[in-house]
């Protein structure tokens, strides 16, 4: 499994769309939770609304910021990720190539899965560093002191983001091996992220079955744990319909699910 | 199965997809330590299904096969056994040299080996440059080179020489022979005869699914046959029918084919001479190749759908 790790590290690392996914994810959460709340700051006709708005980019609130988008699109991003890196492999040809060089094909697996934890880590690292960067770098500029968060509050940001970002990862890592291609995939799962969820949530109040349905969904649940940290629901995405405690156990098991369901067809299909 | 100088050996190995088609129909072959086996057949007989169940790509649906005394896929075969199944199937954005520490890494090799191996392809120079750039023969050696990195016990090639130009296929059939040549086993498919009698020593021949023969070349050839010129035609067709069987002798276009091998041409032209006929020429037929393959596949262009 190690062997397969690090030829999967060498692929990602080298991997142009890797890249772009990360600087696509760094550019939009830096967008939407610094950019466009300090042009409304400097643009603000009434004094409060403007200092309130200052203060959700000041570091105490980072974890929220940086977390707020990973429900919607940094979760789009994620859960192409996982199918680019997995369906391009069946795409190539290149999957043959692996399975006949001597790991089983569980090891390879579990060494795919294992970098693109690693890649998700990183992201997610990425993300949260930045956002502290350009939130110190306004307080800075505002002469606003600097209150952060705990570390241990940090580190809980830090993995509910991966938790997040890992199950919509290895979605996209199902799709890909249950499709054996890429385009099917990122098509179905955006659909499913920026569509079927909102449908759902839409239909909530109005409809009962659907309010029960919603409290399954994982971008719901996705949300309700950023909700649990922090974030607020003004943001789309992020919800309190779940506890987080909830939230972070359905994340898991829907993440165990899809690992599962993928190990299983890719075990068992042919490899052509 | 098979004793110790057996590597590859199937038996009944069959692949179905769907009810209709039988990609390989009860295949059972035998490749043996140290032979180039040529596995030949025309397109779509089965060659590419065949080398994947052997690599565990995919499952048989019935029969059984062993691959260096293991089933297929198993990890300690695996590791003995370097492979190259249609068209080389790398990565793109990575360069020649990128894709063989990505093999290595998979295989469990050191990555000292990946300078030798572009070496024997030929590709040192461009080695640096992404694989998307090569041309397609490039692409064919990096996938060569790849196959080689284990330095395995066994070559499994499926038409290596497949998009090269001519220069570039004697190369390969130079390096596959080499190769070959020494206690290392190669098992190759190809649709080529030309290139299977020039490198291999058995050959497997598949048409539609099925073994139809497995021998060496010479035999598959066959021992040929002997012409006769003379005259009187009738008497000297007597004579021969005499000496060989009825069933052994025909006429064609005024000549005498006889079913015999050719080291025996002496002793019937003395024959026939000692019954006073007049022999104006006597040779041996060689049946090439490619009659004897024409004539074992029965191409009507069918495939193994039925
Ligand atoms: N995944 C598949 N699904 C359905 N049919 C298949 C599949 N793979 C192969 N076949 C069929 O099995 C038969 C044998 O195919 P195979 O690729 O083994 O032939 P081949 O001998 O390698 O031919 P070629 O010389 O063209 O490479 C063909 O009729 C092909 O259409
Ligand atoms: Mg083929």
């Amino acid at each position: 499994m190690l062997a397969s790790f690090w030829a999967e590290m060498l692929k990602l690392r080298n991997r142009p769309a890797a890249w772009v996914l990360l600087l696509v994810s760094l550019v939009l959460s830096q967008v939407f939770n610094y950019l466009v709340p300090y042009a409304g700051y400097l643009t603000a006709d009434n004094e409060r609304a403007a200092e309130r708005i200052l203060m959700s980019t000041m570091p105490e609130n980072f974890i929220p910021n940086s977390i707020g988008g990973f429900p919607l699109f940094a979760g789009a991003l994620a859960l192409t990720l996982g199918a680019v890196s997995i369906g391009s492999e069946y795409g190539w040809g290149t999957l043959k190539t692996i399975m006949f060089q001597r790991p089983r094909r569980m090891s390879v697996y579990a060494g795919e899965l294992l970098a693109l934890a690693v890649a998700v880590l990183a992201i997610v690292v990425s993300i949260f560093a930045l956002g502290a960067l350009t939130s110190s770098a306004i307080a800075a500029s505002q002469s606003e002191s600097m209150d952060w968060p705990p570390l241990t509050e940090i580190a809980r940001g830090v993995a509910s983001g991966w938790l997040i970002l890992m199950m919509w990862c290895v979605l996209g890592a199902m799709l890909a091996f249950l499709f054996r291609g890429m385009a099917l995939p990122i098509g179905l799962g955006v659909v499913w992220i920026l569509g079927v969820e909102n449908l759902v949530n839409v239909a909530a109040p109005l409809l009962d079955f659907a309010e029960a349905l919603q409290r399954g969904l994982p971008g719901v649940n996705a949300g309700s744990l950023v909700s649990a940290l922090g974030g607020g629901s003004d943001t789309p995405g992020v919800n309190s319909a779940v506890d987080g405690t909830q939230a972070a156990l359905v994340l898991v098991a829907y993440a165990v699910a899809f690992v599962l369901i993928a190990a299983f067809a890719l075990q068992r299909r042919d490899v052509t | 199965m098979g004793g110790k100088d057996v590597l590859v050996e199937t038996r009944d190995l069959t692949k179905r997809y769907g009810t209709r088609i039988v990609a390989v129909d009860r295949v059972s072959l035998t490749v043996r330590r140290g032979e180039v086996y040529g596995f030949l057949g025309p397109n779509g007989a089965g060659k590419t299904t065949t080398m994947r169940m052997l690599l565990g790509l995919i499952r048989p649906t019935s029969g059984a096969a062993s691959v260096l005394g293991r089933a297929p896929g198993h990890p300690e075969s695996l590791a003995r056994v370097g492979a190259l199944v249609e068209a080389p199937a790398l990565y793109p954005y990575l360069s020649g040299l990128d894709n063989l520490r990505v093999i290595a890494r998979y295989a469990g090799v050191p990555e000292g080996r990946i300078a030798a191996a572009l070496e024997k392809v030929g590709l040192t120079d461009r080695s640096r440059d992404r694989f998307a750039t090569y041309s397609l023969g490039m692409k064919q050696r990096l996938g060569i080179a790849a196959a080689l990195l284990k330095d395995p016990e066994l070559l499994i090639l499926d038409e290596p020489t497949n998009g090269l130009d001519p220069a570039g296929m004697v190369d390969i059939r130079d390096l596959i022979r080499s190769l070959g040549s020494g206690e290392r086993t190669v098992l190759l498919s190809s649709h080529m005869l030309g290139e299977v009698e020039q490198i291999c020593d058995r050959v497997g021949v598949i048409s539609r699914g099925r073994l139809i023969a497995e021998s060496t070349v010479e035999e598959l050839r066959g021992k040929g046959a002997l012409l006769v010129v003379a005259k009187p035609l009738e008497h000297a067709r007597q004579r021969a029918e005499q000496l060989l069987g009825a069933e052994r002798v025909e006429v064609h276009d005024r000549t005498l084919r006889l079913d015999a091998d050719p080291a025996t041409a002496g002793q019937i032209n003395r024959e026939l001479v000692g019954a006073g006929i007049e022999v104006a020429e006597l040779r041996p037929m060689e049946r090439t190749l490619e009659e004897a393959f024409l004539a074992m596949t029965d191409q009507k262009g069918e495939s193994n759908v039925g």
